[in-house]
């Protein structure tokens, strides 16, 4: 499927907001797909990552998903967002520069770029409580289920489901107001 | 954590429950409005002659002012809050209320006397609407801010100062049923300068306290 069908991506936000992790599944997909183009053709100067812009995109995304109006288009929100996420992302890196210096080493010194700690987001995970840390990680970097997490950390489903939410709202926190 | 990962994971967290925004709104609206009522009565109360007052037409012309100015300003501050939305299409509307009561202190300027101006643009009771109306609003305008937070605005000064021009209707609306100076040109300035301070106060809140 390609992301720039309006009506397609409304209808899998709106069977996501129901509570179809599938269908939202797939919207994330189509989403990340859109923001990556528009990240990559927007960031010009080095020390962006433009697939920082997009995971940023995505949790934000996630938390405000119940800003966009049902019955109005996706593609408005999504860019608007996206463009949000984009400035945040300048203003920051502007900020700290000094420190951007030395993380750009460390991406130039390994290449591979999808472990844990050189994402904006993973790195955002060291500020999470250990409960919280340890059910994202399972979930994200394990690819466990809800269930299989409870199983695994001895803890219930519910537990589970909330410190997930929790971990994320705090992640989310971060990049949002610092 | 890379892009797949992390969809997963925000896949894996669709039941928590979030609240619609429009809802939100309206429950705030709600809440601000019973918050102010709760304050006004404890602290001011109705002016003793508001039955007899209420068939003046300067009295109730307080009021349309104040409602369409909140009716105005409440869509701006929802459209404000939803990324992507048309607030520009809003923002016109806000004139509404402007344009009345301009009419409204022309035509005043036109009924009065010369020497009457300056004493009913100062009126009896300015201190009090300086006081009384961000006193009232304070707490809408606090309401206000947590919706703000909960949506998500890409222009949050913009989205803060609509929230306060709302929450300083709501107060000024409670105000003009206890203020005795009906007189269009006190309302034109007095009111105006505190529901602008209320606005200025909104926009520095929500810089800092809707950021997303």
């Amino acid at each position: 499927m390609h992301g720039n069908d309006e009506k397609e991506l409304a209808r899998l936000l709106r069977t996501a907001i129901a509570g179809d992790e599938r269908a939202y599944g797939e919207f994330l997909r189509c989403a990340a797909c859109l923001v990556r183009g528009f990240a990559r053709r927007n960031v010009v100067q080095g020390g962006i990552d433009p697939e920082d812009v997009v995971q940023e995109t995505l949790l934000a995304i996630h938390m405000k998903r119940h800003t966009w109006r049902e019955d109005g288009p996706v593609m408005p929100w999504l860019h608007a967002i996206a463009r949000h996420k984009l400035i945040d992302a300048f203003r920051r890196r502007g900020r700290r520069v000094e420190i951007e210096i030395g993380e750009i080493a460390e991406t130039f010194a390994e290449p591979e770029p999808e472990t844990v700690s050189n994402r904006e987001i993973g790195r955002a995970l060291d500020a999470l409580t250990p409960g919280q840390r340890s059910v994202v990680a399972a979930v994200s970097v394990d690819g466990n289920s809800i269930v299989e997490t409870a199983e695994r950390l001895g803890m219930s489903e519910t537990a589970v489901r909330v410190a997930l939410h929790r971990g994320l709202v705090a992640i989310a926190r971060r990049f949002g107001r610092d | 954590m890379d892009t797949n990962e992390l969809i997963e994971t925000l896949a894996a967290d669709t039941r928590q429950p979030t609240a619609p925004l429009s809802f939100v709104w309206w429950g705030a609206a709600g809440l601000a409005i019973a918050l102010a009522a709760v304050i006004f009565f404890a602290t001011l109360g109705p002016r003793p002659d508001v039955a007899a007052a209420a068939e003046t037409p300067r009295f109730l012309l307080k009021f349309v002012v104040t409602t369409t100015l909140g009716a105005s300003a409440f869509g701006l501050a929802r459209g404000l809050s939803r990324p992507g939305e048309d607030w520009r299409a809003a923002a016109p509307y806000l004139a509404g209320a402007a344009a009345l009561l301009a009419i409204a202190a022309f035509v005043e300027l036109l009924l009065l006397p010369h020497g009457a101006w300056s004493a009913k643009l100062v009126g009896m009771n300015s201190m009090v609407c300086l006081a009384y109306i961000p006193l009232i609003g304070i707490g809408p305008l606090a309401i206000f801010l947590l919706a703000l937070r909960h949506g998500a605005p890409t222009r949050p000064a913009l989205a803060g100062a609509a929230a306060g021009l709302l929450a300083g209707s709501i107060a000024a609306t409670f105000y003009a049923a206890h203020c005795t100076d009906d007189s269009p040109l006190f309302v034109a300035t007095w009111y105006t300068i505190a529901i602008a301070g209320l606005a200025v106060l909104g926009a520095a809140g929500a810089s800092r306290f809707a950021r997303w």
